[in-house]
């Protein structure tokens, strides 16, 4: 079944704050097999300049839907999550994650598209700190398979 | 942040080294628990037969995370990466073996931009499928 067009634009309320620990990145380095220090070693990071450990490019992606995930299992929206899989990611930063970062989401459904047999959903995460600073911008694409059949 | 490659010493076409990485059946429960992303197609045997896969798929962000890996590694700073988008192209279908599947990634620097930053284009592939396309990465060099 095609995806409810109505949902583009969709902008859902801000995330409660996401606490940045140094026990999740060290836990999210270590299942992505890199043993970078800057990761684990909060006097490595220092030397570097950040004021704690810092996260890898990819790790915005344990909390950058949630609060837009609300809007995925809505069954206004049509989409069978079996058949979902990751289509496109992309993270624009403006500074690197890092232990004690407190993180707040806002998720907007900016396009729905059919590509051949499958339908094609992209939710934009802009990511702040909680006094509002701007840290980086999600855009997460997920492809339902056969979904537009 | 300081990368450890400086600007004016990376030329357009330069090539940077491959890497391979392994991808095996731990390292997506771990990915699982880690990411929160408990999708049953990235574990579950029996269930991504069942909608039609061939077999368990690894997580298209493990795949990302390496093929991140590769440039953080070579950048020197995973602070200098300020820009990293993908598509994910093609699977990559994990046997339950002892060594899993292969991810080859390779790079190479596609644009010269202001303020000491490049375009790293990548790719990435699992056997003879191109996992990732599209993929590149901006990075802040010194």
């Amino acid at each position: 079944m095609a995806l409810n067009r109505d949902f583009v634009g969709r902008t859902y309320p801000p995330s409660a704050p996401y606490e940045v620990s140094r026990v999740k990145i060290k836990e999210f380095a270590a299942a992505i097999g890199d043993n970078n220090p800057l990761y684990r070693d909060r006097e490595a990071a220092q030397a570097a300049g950040y004021p704690d450990v810092i996260a890898p490019p990819t790790f915005p992606i344990v909390f950058s839907l949630q609060s837009g995930g609300e809007a995925l299992v809505d069954p206004e929206l049509g989409l069978n999550l079996a058949m979902v899989v990751h289509g496109e990611q992309r993270f624009e930063y403006v500074r690197p994650v890092h232990a004690g970062d407190e993180l707040v989401m806002t998720s907007t459904i900016t396009d729905i598209r059919t590509a051949g047999a499958n339908e094609l959903l992209t939710v934009r995460s802009d990511i702040r700190t909680v006094a509002g600073e701007p840290v980086c911008v999600t855009y997460n694409t997920i492809v339902e398979r056969g979904g537009a059949g | 942040m300081t990368a450890t490659v400086r600007y004016d010493e990376v030329e357009v076409g330069q090539e940077l080294p491959a890497a391979e990485y392994h991808v095996r059946r731990v390292n997506l429960v771990m990915y699982a628990g880690a990411s929160g992303d408990f999708n049953q197609i990235h574990w579950n045997e029996r269930f991504a037969r069942m909608v039609g896969l061939p077999d368990v798929i690894a997580h298209g962000m493990y795949t990302m995370a390496q093929a991140g890996r590769f440039v953080t590694d070579w950048a020197g700073d995973p602070g200098a990466v300020v820009d990293f988008g993908v598509r994910f192209s093609s699977m990559v279908v994990v046997p339950d073996d002892d060594r899993g599947a292969p991810i080859s990634v390779s790079g190479v620097v596609e644009e010269k931009l202001e303020d000491k930053r490049v375009v790293v284009g990548l790719t990435a592939r699992s056997g003879d499928a191109k996992v990732l396309s599209k993929a590149r990465a901006v990075v802040q060099l010194s």
